[in-house]
Protein backbone atom coordinates (compact mmCIF):
# COMPACT_ATOMS: atom_id res chain seq x y z
CA UNK A 1 0.00 0.00 0.00
CA UNK A 2 1.48 3.64 -1.08
CA UNK A 3 0.41 6.72 -1.97
CA UNK A 4 0.93 7.90 -5.06
CA UNK A 5 0.87 11.32 -7.17
CA UNK A 6 0.45 10.75 -10.95
CA UNK A 7 0.14 13.17 -14.27
CA UNK A 8 -2.14 11.90 -16.32
CA UNK A 9 -3.05 14.15 -19.61
CA UNK A 10 -1.96 17.32 -17.65
CA UNK A 11 -3.91 16.96 -14.50
CA UNK A 12 -2.29 15.62 -10.91
CA UNK A 13 -4.37 12.71 -8.89
CA UNK A 14 -3.46 11.34 -5.35
CA UNK A 15 -3.77 8.21 -4.86
CA UNK A 16 -4.30 6.68 -1.20
CA UNK A 17 -3.44 3.14 -0.03
CA UNK A 18 -2.98 2.18 -3.44
CA UNK A 19 -2.13 -1.55 -3.98
CA UNK A 20 1.45 -2.33 -5.60
CA UNK A 21 0.17 -4.47 -7.45
CA UNK A 22 -1.98 -2.59 -9.35
CA UNK A 23 -1.23 -1.97 -13.54
CA UNK A 24 -0.94 2.39 -14.96
CA UNK A 25 -3.19 0.26 -16.99
CA UNK A 26 -5.89 -0.51 -14.31
CA UNK A 27 -5.60 2.83 -12.22
CA UNK A 28 -6.31 4.58 -15.49
CA UNK A 29 -9.42 2.05 -16.16
CA UNK A 30 -10.85 1.13 -12.88
CA UNK A 31 -9.72 3.63 -10.59
CA UNK A 32 -9.47 7.21 -12.58
CA UNK A 33 -12.32 6.40 -14.99
CA UNK A 34 -10.07 6.94 -17.93
CA UNK A 35 -11.20 4.51 -19.95
CA UNK A 36 -9.35 5.46 -23.40
CA UNK A 37 -6.30 3.08 -22.71
CA UNK A 38 -8.29 -0.58 -23.30
CA UNK A 39 -7.43 -3.60 -21.75
CA UNK A 40 -6.85 -6.70 -24.23
CA UNK A 41 -4.60 -9.32 -23.82
CA UNK A 42 -3.03 -7.65 -20.07
CA UNK A 43 0.28 -9.28 -20.94
CA UNK A 44 1.68 -7.20 -23.51
CA UNK A 45 0.72 -8.94 -26.36
CA UNK A 46 -2.01 -6.69 -28.54
CA UNK A 47 -1.12 -3.15 -27.46
CA UNK A 48 -4.55 -1.87 -26.86
CA UNK A 49 -3.47 -0.53 -23.44
CA UNK A 50 -0.64 1.67 -25.53
CA UNK A 51 -0.20 5.08 -23.67
CA UNK A 52 2.85 7.50 -23.68
CA UNK A 53 4.78 8.08 -20.71
CA UNK A 54 7.43 11.30 -21.37
CA UNK A 55 6.07 10.62 -24.95
CA UNK A 56 7.14 7.21 -25.26
CA UNK A 57 4.46 4.75 -26.24
CA UNK A 58 4.54 1.73 -23.78
CA UNK A 59 1.75 -1.19 -22.57
CA UNK A 60 0.05 0.48 -19.52
CA UNK A 61 -0.70 -3.33 -18.85
CA UNK A 62 2.88 -4.45 -18.09
CA UNK A 63 4.19 -1.87 -15.77
CA UNK A 64 3.19 -0.63 -12.42
CA UNK A 65 1.19 2.72 -11.32
CA UNK A 66 3.88 3.07 -8.07
CA UNK A 67 6.93 3.41 -10.48
CA UNK A 68 5.29 6.40 -12.60
CA UNK A 69 5.18 9.36 -9.83
CA UNK A 70 6.45 12.32 -11.61
CA UNK A 71 5.72 11.03 -15.44
CA UNK A 72 4.27 12.77 -17.79
CA UNK A 73 1.51 9.99 -19.27
CA UNK A 74 -0.72 11.09 -21.90
CA UNK A 75 -3.66 8.41 -22.94
CA UNK A 76 -5.75 8.60 -26.13
CA UNK A 77 -7.51 11.66 -24.00
CA UNK A 78 -4.59 13.55 -23.97
CA UNK A 79 -4.16 13.19 -27.54
CA UNK A 80 -7.61 14.79 -28.63
CA UNK A 81 -11.14 14.65 -27.88
CA UNK A 82 -14.25 14.61 -29.86
CA UNK A 83 -14.15 18.05 -30.17
CA UNK A 84 -10.60 18.85 -31.00
CA UNK A 85 -9.43 15.39 -32.86
CA UNK A 86 -5.36 15.24 -33.51
CA UNK A 87 -4.09 14.60 -37.09
CA UNK A 88 -4.44 10.86 -36.64
CA UNK A 89 -7.60 10.81 -35.19
CA UNK A 90 -8.75 12.83 -37.96
CA UNK A 91 -7.02 10.78 -40.57
CA UNK A 92 -7.87 7.69 -38.78
CA UNK A 93 -11.95 8.78 -39.17
CA UNK A 94 -11.27 9.95 -42.70
CA UNK A 95 -9.57 6.39 -43.86
CA UNK A 96 -12.13 4.28 -42.14
CA UNK A 97 -9.11 3.01 -40.19
CA UNK A 98 -10.99 0.30 -37.88
CA UNK A 99 -14.55 -1.69 -37.60
CA UNK A 100 -15.19 -2.27 -33.98
CA UNK A 101 -12.48 0.46 -32.81
CA UNK A 102 -11.28 -1.63 -29.65
CA UNK A 103 -7.78 -1.56 -30.69
CA UNK A 104 -7.69 2.25 -31.93
CA UNK A 105 -7.19 4.35 -29.01
CA UNK A 106 -4.33 1.99 -28.65
CA UNK A 107 -3.34 1.90 -32.40
CA UNK A 108 -3.73 6.32 -32.09
CA UNK A 109 -1.64 6.40 -29.26
CA UNK A 110 1.10 4.54 -31.15
CA UNK A 111 1.05 5.99 -33.96
CA UNK A 112 1.99 9.65 -32.10
CA UNK A 113 5.00 7.91 -31.04
CA UNK A 114 5.67 6.21 -34.27
CA UNK A 115 5.92 9.50 -35.60
CA UNK A 116 8.31 10.76 -32.77
CA UNK A 117 10.66 8.05 -33.11
CA UNK A 118 10.59 8.35 -37.59
CA UNK A 119 11.71 12.40 -36.57
CA UNK A 120 14.71 11.35 -34.13
CA UNK A 121 16.14 9.39 -36.88
CA UNK A 122 15.28 5.90 -35.44
CA UNK A 123 15.90 3.00 -37.36
CA UNK A 124 13.90 -0.30 -37.38
CA UNK A 125 14.21 -4.04 -38.47
CA UNK A 126 13.47 -3.41 -41.78
CA UNK A 127 15.91 0.18 -41.94
CA UNK A 128 17.98 -0.73 -45.23
CA UNK A 129 20.71 1.95 -43.67
CA UNK A 130 20.62 2.44 -39.80
CA UNK A 131 22.32 5.46 -40.59
CA UNK A 132 20.03 7.19 -42.62
CA UNK A 133 16.73 5.23 -41.67
CA UNK A 134 14.21 5.71 -44.63
CA UNK A 135 11.35 5.44 -41.94
CA UNK A 136 8.72 6.52 -44.14
CA UNK A 137 7.79 3.34 -46.21
CA UNK A 138 4.67 1.27 -45.91
CA UNK A 139 6.87 -1.55 -44.52
CA UNK A 140 8.56 1.20 -42.10
CA UNK A 141 5.06 1.23 -40.98
CA UNK A 142 4.19 -2.05 -40.36
CA UNK A 143 7.05 -3.07 -39.02
CA UNK A 144 6.71 -0.47 -36.26
CA UNK A 145 3.57 -0.92 -35.63
CA UNK A 146 3.18 -4.89 -34.74
CA UNK A 147 2.93 -4.01 -31.25
CA UNK A 148 -0.80 -3.36 -31.48
CA UNK A 149 -3.34 -5.99 -32.97
CA UNK A 150 -6.38 -5.41 -34.63
CA UNK A 151 -8.85 -8.41 -34.59
CA UNK A 152 -11.15 -6.43 -37.33
CA UNK A 153 -7.58 -6.50 -39.36
CA UNK A 154 -8.01 -3.20 -40.55
CA UNK A 155 -4.59 -3.15 -40.91
CA UNK A 156 -4.60 -1.36 -44.45
CA UNK A 157 -6.57 1.81 -43.52
CA UNK A 158 -4.49 2.05 -40.33
CA UNK A 159 -1.61 2.13 -42.57
CA UNK A 160 -3.45 4.74 -44.89
CA UNK A 161 -4.18 7.07 -42.33
CA UNK A 162 -0.42 6.96 -40.50
CA UNK A 163 1.11 7.67 -43.89
CA UNK A 164 -1.30 10.50 -44.57
CA UNK A 165 -0.09 12.05 -41.59
CA UNK A 166 3.23 11.65 -41.52
CA UNK A 167 3.33 12.82 -45.34
CA UNK A 168 1.99 16.36 -43.71
CA UNK A 169 4.02 16.11 -41.00
CA UNK A 170 7.22 15.39 -43.04
CA UNK A 171 6.84 17.99 -46.04
CA UNK A 172 9.40 20.03 -46.13
CA UNK A 173 12.07 17.82 -45.06
CA UNK A 174 14.02 15.71 -47.07
CA UNK A 175 12.09 12.65 -46.82
CA UNK A 176 9.29 13.82 -48.32
CA UNK A 177 10.64 12.11 -51.53
CA UNK A 178 10.20 8.96 -50.15
CA UNK A 179 6.42 9.12 -48.96
CA UNK A 180 4.87 10.63 -52.02
CA UNK A 181 6.70 7.26 -53.81
CA UNK A 182 6.21 4.60 -51.51
CA UNK A 183 2.64 2.57 -52.56
CA UNK A 184 0.37 2.65 -49.98
CA UNK A 185 -1.04 -0.59 -50.19
CA UNK A 186 2.54 -2.23 -51.63
CA UNK A 187 2.84 -4.39 -48.67
CA UNK A 188 -0.53 -5.81 -49.25
CA UNK A 189 0.08 -7.16 -52.93
CA UNK A 190 2.56 -10.01 -51.98
CA UNK A 191 0.21 -13.42 -51.82
CA UNK A 192 0.36 -14.62 -48.01
CA UNK A 193 2.19 -17.48 -48.67
CA UNK A 194 4.94 -15.91 -50.00
CA UNK A 195 4.98 -13.53 -46.94
CA UNK A 196 5.07 -15.77 -44.25
CA UNK A 197 7.63 -18.08 -46.19
CA UNK A 198 10.79 -17.89 -43.65
CA UNK A 199 13.00 -17.50 -46.66
CA UNK A 200 11.39 -14.81 -48.16
CA UNK A 201 11.15 -13.10 -44.97
CA UNK A 202 15.13 -13.51 -44.75
CA UNK A 203 15.35 -12.23 -47.91
CA UNK A 204 13.42 -8.97 -47.26
CA UNK A 205 14.22 -7.94 -43.81
CA UNK A 206 17.99 -8.95 -43.87
CA UNK A 207 20.07 -5.70 -44.27
CA UNK A 208 23.82 -5.55 -43.78
CA UNK A 209 25.61 -3.18 -42.04
CA UNK A 210 29.74 -2.71 -43.21
CA UNK A 211 31.40 -1.22 -40.41
CA UNK A 212 34.53 0.54 -41.89
CA UNK A 213 38.07 -0.44 -41.90
CA UNK A 214 39.11 0.63 -38.67
CA UNK A 215 42.91 -1.04 -38.24
CA UNK B 1 -0.36 -11.68 -9.01
CA UNK B 2 0.61 -12.45 -5.36
CA UNK B 3 1.55 -9.70 -2.28
CA UNK B 4 4.82 -7.84 -2.25
CA UNK B 5 6.74 -5.43 -0.80
CA UNK B 6 7.12 -2.60 -3.35
CA UNK B 7 10.51 0.16 -2.26
CA UNK B 8 12.37 2.40 -4.71
CA UNK B 9 16.08 2.16 -4.66
CA UNK B 10 17.91 5.47 -4.31
CA UNK B 11 21.50 3.91 -4.89
CA UNK B 12 23.11 0.68 -6.76
CA UNK B 13 24.91 -0.37 -3.44
CA UNK B 14 21.34 0.24 -1.29
CA UNK B 15 19.28 -1.88 -3.81
CA UNK B 16 21.76 -4.66 -3.96
CA UNK B 17 20.93 -4.93 -0.37
CA UNK B 18 17.53 -4.50 -0.40
CA UNK B 19 17.10 -7.19 -2.56
CA UNK B 20 19.46 -9.31 -0.82
CA UNK B 21 16.69 -11.22 1.13
CA UNK B 22 15.26 -14.53 -0.27
CA UNK B 23 12.89 -14.44 -3.24
CA UNK B 24 13.36 -10.77 -3.54
CA UNK B 25 13.50 -9.12 -7.16
CA UNK B 26 14.87 -6.20 -8.73
CA UNK B 27 12.48 -4.65 -11.09
CA UNK B 28 13.19 -2.29 -14.28
CA UNK B 29 11.42 -2.21 -17.82
CA UNK B 30 9.04 -5.11 -16.14
CA UNK B 31 7.98 -6.29 -19.11
CA UNK B 32 8.88 -9.83 -18.32
CA UNK B 33 8.41 -10.29 -15.02
CA UNK B 34 5.29 -8.28 -15.02
CA UNK B 35 4.11 -10.78 -17.29
CA UNK B 36 5.26 -13.82 -15.22
CA UNK B 37 4.36 -12.50 -11.88
CA UNK B 38 0.27 -11.79 -13.30
CA UNK B 39 0.59 -15.92 -14.15
CA UNK B 40 2.33 -16.51 -10.48
CA UNK B 41 5.30 -18.44 -12.63
CA UNK B 42 7.15 -15.15 -10.87
CA UNK B 43 6.30 -14.97 -7.38
CA UNK B 44 8.59 -12.39 -5.55
CA UNK B 45 7.95 -10.84 -2.02
CA UNK B 46 10.02 -8.02 -2.40
CA UNK B 47 10.32 -5.22 -5.51
CA UNK B 48 13.58 -3.01 -5.53
CA UNK B 49 12.36 -0.51 -8.27
CA UNK B 50 16.12 0.38 -9.79
CA UNK B 51 14.47 2.75 -12.66
CA UNK B 52 15.37 5.25 -10.93
CA UNK B 53 19.12 5.31 -10.04
CA UNK B 54 21.87 6.42 -12.73
CA UNK B 55 22.69 4.21 -14.62
CA UNK B 56 20.90 4.70 -17.89
CA UNK B 57 24.48 6.55 -19.73
CA UNK B 58 26.44 4.75 -22.77
CA UNK B 59 29.71 5.84 -22.36
CA UNK B 60 32.66 5.58 -24.09
CA UNK B 61 35.76 3.69 -22.50
CA UNK B 62 39.33 3.84 -22.71
CA UNK B 63 40.21 0.91 -24.43
CA UNK B 64 37.46 2.37 -27.39
CA UNK B 65 34.76 0.57 -26.05
CA UNK B 66 31.52 1.20 -25.22
CA UNK B 67 29.88 0.96 -21.39
CA UNK B 68 26.16 0.64 -21.25
CA UNK B 69 24.00 1.33 -18.45
CA UNK B 70 22.16 -1.72 -17.18
CA UNK B 71 18.96 1.02 -17.66
CA UNK B 72 19.83 2.02 -20.87
CA UNK B 73 16.53 0.80 -22.56
CA UNK B 74 16.51 -1.25 -25.63
CA UNK B 75 15.31 1.73 -28.00
CA UNK B 76 17.69 3.94 -26.77
CA UNK B 77 20.54 1.62 -27.49
CA UNK B 78 19.51 0.23 -30.65
CA UNK B 79 19.45 4.24 -32.14
CA UNK B 80 22.56 5.31 -30.12
CA UNK B 81 24.72 6.66 -32.92
CA UNK B 82 27.52 4.32 -31.31
CA UNK B 83 26.08 1.77 -31.33
CA UNK B 84 24.84 1.89 -34.98
CA UNK B 85 28.06 2.95 -36.40
CA UNK B 86 30.45 0.61 -34.71
CA UNK B 87 27.97 -2.20 -33.23
CA UNK B 88 25.52 -2.16 -35.80
CA UNK B 89 25.03 -6.05 -35.15
CA UNK B 90 23.91 -4.93 -31.79
CA UNK B 91 21.58 -2.39 -33.10
CA UNK B 92 19.98 -5.20 -36.07
CA UNK B 93 19.44 -7.73 -33.52
CA UNK B 94 17.60 -5.77 -30.79
CA UNK B 95 15.65 -4.07 -33.43
CA UNK B 96 14.27 -7.80 -34.25
CA UNK B 97 12.86 -8.70 -30.87
CA UNK B 98 9.87 -7.35 -29.55
CA UNK B 99 7.61 -4.45 -30.63
CA UNK B 100 8.47 -0.57 -30.18
CA UNK B 101 6.26 -0.36 -26.68
CA UNK B 102 8.37 -3.18 -25.46
CA UNK B 103 11.69 -2.01 -26.38
CA UNK B 104 11.01 1.51 -24.86
CA UNK B 105 10.45 -0.21 -21.30
CA UNK B 106 12.77 -3.24 -21.98
CA UNK B 107 16.19 -2.22 -20.21
CA UNK B 108 19.77 -3.82 -21.24
CA UNK B 109 20.38 -5.71 -17.93
CA UNK B 110 16.73 -7.34 -18.25
CA UNK B 111 17.14 -8.10 -21.59
CA UNK B 112 20.29 -10.74 -20.70
CA UNK B 113 17.90 -12.31 -17.29
CA UNK B 114 14.62 -12.68 -20.00
CA UNK B 115 13.25 -16.06 -18.94
CA UNK B 116 12.52 -19.02 -21.66
CA UNK B 117 9.31 -18.76 -23.97
CA UNK B 118 8.72 -22.58 -23.33
CA UNK B 119 5.13 -23.70 -23.43
CA UNK B 120 5.39 -25.64 -20.38
CA UNK B 121 7.48 -22.89 -18.49
CA UNK B 122 3.99 -20.90 -18.96
CA UNK B 123 1.77 -23.12 -18.27
CA UNK B 124 1.42 -23.59 -14.60
CA UNK B 125 -0.33 -26.67 -14.20
CA UNK B 126 2.10 -28.70 -15.89
CA UNK B 127 5.15 -29.93 -15.02
CA UNK B 128 8.29 -28.02 -15.57
CA UNK B 129 11.76 -28.27 -13.73
CA UNK B 130 12.84 -24.90 -14.60
CA UNK B 131 9.54 -23.66 -12.81
CA UNK B 132 9.31 -26.25 -10.60
CA UNK B 133 12.23 -27.99 -9.83
CA UNK B 134 12.11 -32.08 -10.31
CA UNK B 135 8.55 -31.92 -11.61
CA UNK B 136 9.78 -33.34 -14.90
CA UNK B 137 10.08 -32.36 -18.75
CA UNK B 138 6.92 -32.63 -20.72
CA UNK B 139 8.50 -30.81 -23.42
CA UNK B 140 10.77 -33.41 -24.28
CA UNK B 141 8.07 -35.76 -25.53
CA UNK B 142 5.41 -32.84 -25.72
CA UNK B 143 5.08 -29.45 -27.70
CA UNK B 144 8.85 -28.43 -28.69
CA UNK B 145 8.95 -26.80 -31.81
CA UNK B 146 10.18 -23.60 -30.64
CA UNK B 147 12.69 -24.93 -28.42
CA UNK B 148 16.47 -25.70 -28.23
CA UNK B 149 18.41 -27.92 -29.99
CA UNK B 150 21.79 -27.53 -28.19
CA UNK B 151 22.76 -26.87 -24.84
CA UNK B 152 19.95 -28.89 -23.74
CA UNK B 153 19.08 -32.05 -20.88
CA UNK B 154 17.78 -34.77 -19.85
CA UNK B 155 15.63 -31.83 -17.67
CA UNK B 156 15.62 -29.16 -19.47
CA UNK B 157 14.97 -28.22 -23.45
CA UNK B 158 13.83 -24.56 -23.09
CA UNK B 159 15.31 -21.91 -25.53
CA UNK B 160 16.95 -18.34 -24.84
CA UNK B 161 14.41 -16.54 -25.79
CA UNK B 162 16.55 -12.84 -26.35
CA UNK B 163 18.09 -11.38 -29.60
CA UNK B 164 19.93 -8.89 -27.78
CA UNK B 165 22.34 -11.13 -26.01
CA UNK B 166 23.40 -13.32 -29.08
CA UNK B 167 24.80 -10.07 -30.22
CA UNK B 168 26.12 -9.46 -26.62
CA UNK B 169 27.83 -12.91 -27.28
CA UNK B 170 29.41 -12.14 -30.77
CA UNK B 171 30.71 -8.96 -29.48
CA UNK B 172 32.06 -10.62 -26.39
CA UNK B 173 30.76 -8.39 -23.75
CA UNK B 174 30.98 -7.80 -20.00
CA UNK B 175 28.40 -8.14 -17.41
CA UNK B 176 29.34 -5.40 -14.46
CA UNK B 177 27.68 -6.24 -11.44
CA UNK B 178 27.61 -4.96 -8.06
CA UNK B 179 26.76 -8.18 -5.23
CA UNK B 180 25.77 -7.26 -1.92
CA UNK B 181 28.63 -6.49 0.35
CA UNK B 182 29.78 -3.43 -2.03
CA UNK B 183 32.01 -5.44 -4.37
CA UNK B 184 32.12 -5.47 -8.15
CA UNK B 185 32.64 -8.33 -10.51
CA UNK B 186 32.82 -8.54 -13.98
CA UNK B 187 31.35 -11.71 -16.15
CA UNK B 188 32.20 -12.51 -19.61
CA UNK B 189 28.89 -12.93 -21.27
CA UNK B 190 29.96 -16.94 -22.44
CA UNK B 191 30.43 -17.23 -18.50
CA UNK B 192 27.20 -15.62 -17.54
CA UNK B 193 24.53 -18.49 -18.41
CA UNK B 194 24.38 -21.88 -16.77
CA UNK B 195 23.60 -24.55 -19.18
CA UNK B 196 20.37 -26.39 -17.83
CA UNK B 197 22.19 -29.75 -16.59
CA UNK B 198 19.95 -31.02 -13.72
CA UNK B 199 19.47 -27.07 -12.08
CA UNK B 200 17.37 -25.48 -15.21
CA UNK B 201 15.91 -23.09 -12.26
CA UNK B 202 19.40 -21.84 -12.29
CA UNK B 203 20.03 -19.92 -15.55
CA UNK B 204 22.98 -17.36 -14.93
CA UNK B 205 25.89 -16.76 -12.03
CA UNK B 206 24.12 -13.86 -10.92
CA UNK B 207 24.15 -14.48 -6.66
CA UNK B 208 21.06 -13.33 -4.38
CA UNK B 209 20.86 -9.08 -4.74
CA UNK B 210 23.43 -8.69 -7.32
CA UNK B 211 22.79 -6.11 -9.61
CA UNK B 212 23.78 -5.65 -13.17
CA UNK B 213 24.73 -2.50 -13.51
CA UNK B 214 26.47 -2.36 -16.98
CA UNK B 215 27.24 -4.24 -19.86
CA UNK B 216 30.90 -3.83 -21.32
CA UNK B 217 31.41 -4.24 -25.03
CA UNK B 218 35.24 -4.05 -26.16
CA UNK B 219 36.70 -1.82 -29.05
CA UNK B 220 34.58 -2.32 -32.21
CA UNK B 221 35.41 -5.31 -34.37
CA UNK B 222 35.58 -4.41 -38.38
CA UNK B 223 33.89 -6.31 -40.99
CA UNK B 224 30.14 -6.82 -42.14
CA UNK B 225 27.36 -7.06 -39.13
CA UNK B 226 24.19 -9.11 -39.91
CA UNK B 227 21.39 -10.09 -37.60
CA UNK B 228 19.44 -12.63 -39.63
CA UNK B 229 16.22 -14.20 -37.77
CA UNK B 230 13.95 -16.68 -38.61
CA UNK B 231 10.92 -16.62 -37.55
CA UNK B 232 7.08 -17.37 -38.01
CA UNK B 233 5.93 -13.95 -38.67
CA UNK B 234 7.73 -10.99 -40.36
CA UNK B 235 7.56 -9.06 -36.95
CA UNK B 236 7.24 -9.73 -33.12
CA UNK B 237 7.83 -13.34 -32.90
CA UNK B 238 10.63 -14.85 -31.06
CA UNK B 239 13.61 -16.48 -33.09
CA UNK B 240 13.04 -20.19 -34.61
CA UNK B 241 16.82 -19.66 -35.27
CA UNK B 242 18.45 -16.39 -35.76
CA UNK B 243 23.00 -15.85 -36.25
CA UNK B 244 24.25 -12.71 -35.29
CA UNK B 245 27.54 -12.35 -37.55
CA UNK B 246 30.89 -10.03 -37.84
CA UNK B 247 32.67 -11.29 -40.52
CA UNK B 248 35.31 -9.50 -42.43
CA UNK B 249 36.70 -10.76 -45.73
CA UNK B 250 40.50 -10.22 -47.17
CA UNK B 251 40.87 -9.01 -50.43
CA UNK B 252 41.86 -12.25 -51.91
CA UNK B 253 38.37 -13.79 -50.73
CA UNK B 254 39.09 -15.54 -47.94
CA UNK B 255 37.00 -15.07 -44.56
CA UNK B 256 39.22 -13.16 -42.02
CA UNK B 257 37.70 -12.47 -39.11
CA UNK B 258 34.10 -14.82 -38.31
CA UNK B 259 32.01 -14.51 -35.09
CA UNK B 260 28.96 -15.69 -35.31
CA UNK B 261 26.41 -16.53 -32.68
CA UNK B 262 22.97 -18.22 -32.69
CA UNK B 263 19.57 -17.62 -31.13
CA UNK B 264 16.64 -20.05 -31.17
CA UNK B 265 18.48 -23.10 -30.79
CA UNK B 266 20.48 -23.30 -27.66
CA UNK B 267 19.25 -23.25 -23.92
CA UNK B 268 21.71 -19.71 -23.74
CA UNK B 269 23.05 -17.70 -26.43
CA UNK B 270 25.29 -20.30 -28.26
CA UNK B 271 28.72 -19.74 -30.08
CA UNK B 272 31.40 -22.18 -30.77
CA UNK B 273 34.42 -20.48 -30.98
CA UNK B 274 36.04 -23.66 -33.21
CA UNK B 275 33.71 -23.41 -35.68
CA UNK B 276 34.50 -19.75 -36.04
CA UNK B 277 38.17 -20.64 -36.08
CA UNK B 278 37.50 -23.92 -39.03
CA UNK B 279 36.15 -21.04 -41.05
CA UNK B 280 38.76 -18.44 -40.86
CA UNK B 281 41.08 -18.35 -43.77
CA UNK B 282 39.31 -20.44 -46.29
CA UNK B 283 37.36 -19.23 -48.84
CA UNK B 284 33.92 -20.51 -47.70
CA UNK B 285 33.24 -23.13 -49.89
CA UNK B 286 30.69 -25.31 -49.33
CA UNK B 287 32.87 -27.97 -48.29
CA UNK B 288 34.17 -25.77 -45.75
CA UNK B 289 30.81 -24.59 -45.13
CA UNK B 290 29.36 -27.85 -44.29
CA UNK B 291 32.36 -28.66 -42.16
CA UNK B 292 31.74 -25.79 -39.97
CA UNK B 293 27.77 -26.60 -39.76
CA UNK B 294 28.39 -30.13 -38.86
CA UNK B 295 30.68 -29.19 -36.03
CA UNK B 296 28.36 -26.02 -34.80
CA UNK B 297 25.40 -29.33 -35.11
CA UNK B 298 27.50 -32.10 -33.75
CA UNK B 299 25.95 -31.92 -30.04
CA UNK B 300 22.37 -31.11 -31.83
CA UNK B 301 19.55 -33.02 -30.17
CA UNK B 302 16.03 -32.82 -31.76
CA UNK B 303 13.29 -33.45 -30.21
CA UNK B 304 10.70 -34.24 -33.12
CA UNK B 305 8.78 -31.37 -33.54
CA UNK B 306 11.96 -28.78 -33.70
CA UNK B 307 14.23 -31.27 -35.77
CA UNK B 308 13.83 -29.05 -38.32
CA UNK B 309 16.06 -26.46 -36.63
CA UNK B 310 18.91 -28.45 -37.51
CA UNK B 311 19.04 -28.04 -41.25
CA UNK B 312 17.60 -24.69 -40.78
CA UNK B 313 20.73 -23.37 -38.90
CA UNK B 314 22.83 -25.02 -41.64
CA UNK B 315 21.13 -23.17 -44.31
CA UNK B 316 21.55 -20.13 -42.48
CA UNK B 317 25.20 -20.45 -41.40
CA UNK B 318 25.61 -20.98 -45.05
CA UNK B 319 23.49 -17.68 -46.25
CA UNK B 320 25.32 -15.49 -43.23
CA UNK B 321 28.80 -16.85 -44.62
CA UNK B 322 28.38 -16.65 -48.41
CA UNK B 323 26.37 -12.97 -48.40
CA UNK B 324 29.29 -11.66 -46.54
CA UNK B 325 31.37 -13.01 -49.24
CA UNK B 326 29.63 -11.90 -51.91
CA UNK B 327 28.92 -8.65 -49.64
CA UNK B 328 32.98 -7.56 -50.21
CA UNK B 329 33.22 -8.14 -53.48
CA UNK B 330 30.53 -6.09 -54.57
Amino acid sequence: MSTLNLTINKQDYQLDNLDSRTTLLDVCRQHLKITGPKKGCDHGQCGACTILINGRRINACLTLAVMHDGDEITTIEGIGMPESLSALQQAFKDNDAFQCGYCTPGQICSATALIDEIKQNWPSHVTTDLQNPDGLLVQEIAERMSGNICRCSAYPNIIKAISQVLENEMKGSSKTDAVQKSEVTGIWSLSPSEAQLGSQSMKNKTATSRLGDRS
Amino acid sequence: MKRFEYSRATAPEQAAQSASVKDASFIAGGTNLLDLMKLEIETPVKLVDITRLALAQVETTTDGGLRIGTLVTNSDLAAHPEVIANYPVLSRAILAGATGQLRNRATTGGNLLQRTRCYYFYQTDSACNKRKPGSGCPAIRGENRTLAILGTSDSCIAQHPSDMAVAMRSLDATVETLKTDGSTRKIAIKDFYCLPKDTPHIENVLESGELITHVVLPAPVSGIHTYDKVRDRASYAFALVSCAAIIDVTDNGRLDTVRLAFGGIGTEPWRNEAVEALLTGTDGNNDVIKQAADLLLKEAKGSGQNDFKIPLTRRLLKQVIQRALAGKGA
